[in-house]
């Protein structure tokens, strides 16, 4: 049974739309489910706080409430999904404060948030540190290298050189966890880790799309009109392709399989590719034969445009 | 993954050159580079708290980051105490588990200044 949304807001009966704006902003304030985590009294108070704006802020709803025609449940909206919902969870590491988040904790992580519990906090006859601390580098592969793998050599600001293995399927902003490549750890501890993120260069004329590959494939006039086989760039090598007889530009064909490899969990994706049509230098013979042909289904290709839409 | 447009359609009232501030600004992190940016549900709900953040709690845009910046921090302490929480219960024997429990709710902060 949802309370009545005016007792909810803390405004009277005959509140005016200004007041109810301001008593709802100070009640979000002060409940938003992201400035109080965890807590579900003030999550309540926040979805009760919304639904009794959402309400009361519309005059006709407010109205139909008024006159008993509706309760107060009668506009509760389905929930969004709260940022919460995804930032507490595993997804939240893209946000992390200092950018990604890696999985695992480094030695800093744990002094941050224990202080001397795990290394002794240099009191006398503490053990040295027990790991390293973490280095953070970037690296920007080729496109190709990101879709198929690829192991490339990143020398480091002090000299040193890192061989990055770049697993099949990397996305742009990944962030590759280098065991041990960090700095180097005090007397028998751990060294730590280097973290390397990862930014993938644009390709000319592939573009990623999750687990599939898109194309844009420019075909001649003759292949479009008579169909034909013809030779398609895919991440792996290039294959050949049937054309259909009578393929438009914009058409797009599939070639399965072809797109990013399969890795971990997930199946190799596809190739799209979408065709183009391209005439190419102006020819004296098809210009000929264009004044003289006369359509089998004359069409007007833009028919259906409107300056409206 | 997300297209622009796709997320432009389903947060209402979003305007484009917002978001593209915000990109800019990285309060919002897709995938992918200008002209072909890829968003995941997180990136959309993040674009719904930060407009909620502006429109409804009507924070600027000048005091956001700062805002953003604690959520973030406090996102990630609530992953790293999740993460001590699995690592504890895995790792530590019942009985010393039930200790520090017992400890935890006895915890006096004047005690403090003796340990």
């Amino acid at each position: 049974m949802l309370e009545d949304p005016y007792q909810t807001l803390g405004v009277s009966r005959d509140a005016s739309q200004d007041d109810i704006r301001r008593a709802y902003h100070k009640a979000a304030k002060k409940h938003h489910p992201d400035l109080n985590p965890g807590n579900a009294k003030a999550e309540e108070r926040f979805k009760a706080a919304s639904a009794a704006n959402a309400l009361l802020s519309d005059p006709d709803k407010r109205g139909q409430f008024d006159r008993g025609e509706i309760d107060a449940a009668g506009t509760e909206q389905a929930r969004q999904p709260s940022y919460r919902d995804y930032a507490d969870g595993e997804a939240g590491r893209h946000y992390g404060q200092s950018g990604p988040q890696p999985r695992g904790w480094s030695a800093e992580d744990l002094g941050s948030i224990f202080g001397s519990m795990f290394n002794g906090g240099g009191r006398p006859g503490g053990k040295t540190d027990m790991r390293g601390s973490d280095e953070r580098y970037s690296f920007t592969t080729d496109f190709l290298d990101a879709v198929n793998g690829a192991t490339r050599r990143l020398t480091l600001p002090d000299g040193r050189t890192l061989d990055v293995k770049i697993p099949t399927g990397t996305l742009d902003g990944q962030v590759l966890r280098l065991r041990g490549q960090g700095s180097a750890a005090g007397k028998g501890g751990v060294d730590g880790d280097a973290l390397v993120e990862i930014h993938v260069r644009p390709h000319r004329y592939f573009k990623r799309d999750g687990q599939n590959i898109r194309l844009e494939l420019p075909v001649s006039l003759s292949e479009a009109v008579l169909g034909g086989s013809v030779e398609v760039p895919t991440p792996g090598g290039s294959v050949r392709m049937q054309i259909p007889a009578g393929s438009d530009s914009g058409i797009r064909l599939r070639l399965r399989g072809r797109g990013v490899p399969m890795q971990g969990g997930h199946a190799a994706g596809d190739l799209y590719a979408t065709l183009r049509v391209v005439l190419g230098k102006p020819d004296a013979a098809l210009e000929a034969f264009l004044r003289d042909w006369k359509p089998e289904h004359p069409n007007d290709p833009r028919r259906e445009m409107e300056p409206s839409q | 993954m997300i297209s622009i447009e796709v997320l432009i359609a389903r947060v209402s009232d979003l305007d484009r050159n917002d978001l593209d501030r915000w990109i800019g600004n990285e309060w919002v992190r897709p995938y992918g580079y200008t002209g072909h940016y890829e968003f995941r549900e997180i990136d959309v709900a993040r674009v719904r708290l930060i407009q909620e953040l502006r429109d409804q709690l009507q924070v600027n845009e000048a005091a956001l980051p700062i805002v953003l910046s604690l959520l973030d921090q406090l996102y990630d302490m609530r992953r790293r105490m999740r993460e001590l929480g699995t690592g504890l219960g895995r790792t530590v024997p019942e009985t010393a588990r039930q200790e520090l429990a017992a400890y935890l709710c006895e915890y006096r902060p004047v005690d403090d200044h003796k340990i």
